[in-house]
């Protein structure tokens, strides 16, 4: 039996808007264990937004309880969940949210700058580290505006194993790059899932849901369906399945 | 994280935005230069003041009879005839270590005159310890002696103006003979010249002779205009100004009930006075010189602001990372001292060196006073982290949600 990363019982998130209350999670309950492969899915007002929040210690559930490595998140205070997003949780946007003007290894760095407990020799150690799992390590000095969009995203991904958190929390992390280079960032989540990486991805998109091994569908606040994923399909064969003159 | 880290972070921001960095630092320069100038100027002045009034004899103690308002009546100080030079006797008396130098003072003026030059000027009958309590040096000659004082003796010394009127084909004066009011002296020295007092008086319009040759040949009085007196320091003015009193209210029998019929003054007091009117200036400029660092500080708190709402997503993600509201607090809070503080140091250069260029190009006296250059380094410091602190205090506190989603 794998540990669980993620322990979820009926979590609930409710939104006080004038006199109207928003109900935008209605009691969702489900674990991820490490070293899954999850995709969340739902359209546009599902609560998946809400969800990733709270699943990202940004936000707290109104109702319910979230165990995130065996830490229940409602009772901490804000410098708390900070703390436990610097440690457990590496965040990818859809935007990549760079910093400007700073080089790809500085902003790899940049989460141990928040941690204390880490010397400046071992933070440039395990950011050049970072780097070279996302295959950039000789782009360290580049600064994001001389980086394409896929290699932005692989600077974000760097970033977020850093830390070596438990989790990976994505938030429609293609949503912005066009298909080959989605699968090339797909290939490379697989490629940490199989080291035993634990993945949460959040997308719209079913085909991206395709490489994942298991996929939780919400609707409406509340989980339509959860599914292992039993024919997982290989993010390096799709890549190598694209047409050569693919450009878009 | 760390305040080396912060300062990186700051500085990092700042190089980003160059000239925008510059323009906001350019408040707080002109702020500090000023004040570090108009202080140099007002503390350069005082100084010049202070020192010009030390030269007419900073430890001296000047005794003047004033009227007790007898019958109500209250007469001009120069009519009142209350001083006697058995107050001075009773002074002397004292023996006090307080004191070291004690004239009486009798001075008249009319027409002196040599061979077919004449020139109005006033002699001063005093004893021979005025030159020093006044701080005159002879330039040429002896000064009179105690003897000379006892046997009325006709000599006298010079001032520069004087011998200037009297002699004005440069011949030696000493040896010659003067007559002022009749009287002839003869000539036993000159004075160093001194030039102007600092109210446009000239100095060396002066005949300086023995007080009994004065008081008995010329005005023929026996009450003194004034006393003069030296105190052995500065700090023992006050306490030989007390004895001095209390001697003369003893000598003119004056009961506790009554007020004294003399004033004593000191020259430190003669000095603060002056000083104010100088320190007042200082204040002033220094008042106009922190208003502009008031507005270079509100100059920082504004472009802070912008920074903030700016850096709305980078907030965001640092939040998200893991840093505290504590973390973004420092970052901003170190960024605008950062400013503040660079923006002082070029005002110190700036305002050192405008206050030597002033007082180079119109001989203006200055003086840098360490304490200038401290205080506005840490008004500097105040006032960027009073003036970052509620834009930062706002960036802290922003939501990591919202910042995230911040377009």
């Amino acid at each position: 039996m794998k540990q669980k990363i993620l322990d979820i019982t009926d979590l609930k998130r409710e939104f006080v808007m004038g006199d109207q209350t928003v109900r935008a999670l209605k009691g969702i309950t489900f674990d991820i264990k490490s070293g899954e492969f999850v995709t969340i899915m739902g359209s546009s007002g599902s609560g998946k937004t809400t969800l990733l929040n709270i699943l990202g210690c940004l936000d707290k559930p109104s109702g319910g309880s979230y165990l995130l490595d065996g830490v229940d998140v409602k009772s901490l205070n804000r410098d708390e969940l900070a703390g436990l997003r610097n440690t457990k949780i590496g965040f990818v946007f859809q935007a990549y949210n760079l910093l400007p003007r700073t080089s790809a290894l500085e902003n790899v760095e940049l989460p141990l700058f928040y941690n204390k407990t880490i010397t400046a020799e071992e933070r440039k150690e395990r950011a050049i580290k970072s780097l070279e799992s996302v295959k950039l390590a000789e782009r360290f000095d580049h600064t994001p505006s001389q980086l394409s969009g896929g290699q932005q995203q692989r600077v974000a991904i760097a970033r977020a194993l850093v830390n070596h958190p438990v989790m990976i929390l994505a938030d429609e992390a293609t949503g912005n790059l066009d298909t080959r280079t989605s699968y090339e960032i797909m290939a490379l989540m697989q490629e940490l899932n199989a080291e035993g990486k634990t993945i949460v991805f959040v997308t719209h998109e079913p085909d991206i849901a395709a490489f994942s091994t298991r996929t939780i569908m919400l609707r409406d606040g509340k989980i339509q369906k959860d599914s292992i994923n039993q024919n997982q399909r290989s993010a390096k064969e799709a890549l190598a399945s694209l047409p050569e003159t693919d450009d878009y | 994280m760390s305040i080396l880290n912060l300062l990186r972070i700051a500085f990092r921001a700042l190089k980003r935005n160059k000239l925008r960095a510059f323009l906001t630092m350019l408040g707080i320069i002109i702020g500090v230069a000023a004040v570090i100038a108009m202080m140099a100027i007002g503390e350069g002045s005082k100084q010049s003041i202070r020192s010009q009034l030390s030269g007419m004899g900073s430890n001296m103690i000047t005794i003047m009879p004033q009227s007790n308002e007898p019958g109500g009546v209250r007469l001009q100080g120069s009519s009142i005839q209350t001083l006697k030079l058995q107050d001075i006797t009773a002074i002397k008396k004292l023996q006090s270590k307080n004191i070291n130098g004690l004239s009486p003072v009798v001075s008249t003026s009319g027409q002196a005159i040599k061979g077919g030059y004449n020139w109005p000027t006033t002699i001063t009958g005093v004893s021979p310890d005025y030159l020093n309590i006044r701080q005159l040096k002879l330039q040429d000659g002896i000064l009179f002696s105690e003897n000379d004082v006892k046997r009325f003796a006709k000599v006298c010394l010079l001032g520069k103006t004087v011998i200037d009127n009297l002699f004005p084909d440069g011949s030696n004066p000493i040896g010659q003979i003067i007559r002022f009011k009749n009287i002839p002296f003869q000539v036993i020295g000159t004075l160093v010249p001194k030039g102007q007092s600092n109210f446009g008086q000239d100095q060396d319009d002066i005949i300086v002779a023995p007080y009994t040759t004065v008081q008995k040949r010329i005005t023929a009085t026996n009450y003194l205009q004034s006393i003069y007196a030296s105190a052995t320091s500065e700090a023992s003015s006050d306490a030989a100004t007390t004895e001095i009193s209390g001697a003369i209210r003893e000598s003119h029998r004056l009961t506790p009930a009554e007020t004294d019929d003399f004033q004593v003054r000191t020259q430190a007091e003669l000095i603060s006075t002056i000083s104010s009117t100088s320190s007042m200036l200082t204040v002033l400029l220094t008042a106009i010189a922190g208003i502009s660092l008031f507005i270079g500080g509100i100059g920082i708190m504004n472009i802070m602001y912008v920074s903030v709402t700016e850096r709305t997503r980078e907030i965001g993600l640092r939040m998200s990372i893991g840093a505290r509201g504590q973390d973004v607090l420092m970052q901003f809070l170190i960024e605008a001292v950062l400013i503040s503080i660079t923006g002082g140091v070029i005002g110190v250069v700036l305002g050192v060196s405008s206050a030597y260029l002033i007082s180079y190009l119109l001989n203006w006296p200055i003086l840098i006073a360490e304490s200038s250059i401290v205080i506005s380094f840490v008004v500097c410091a105040i006032t960027g982290v009073f003036f970052g602190y509620y834009p930062a205090k706002k960036a802290s506190n922003l939501d990591p949600i919202d910042a995230l989603r911040y377009e």
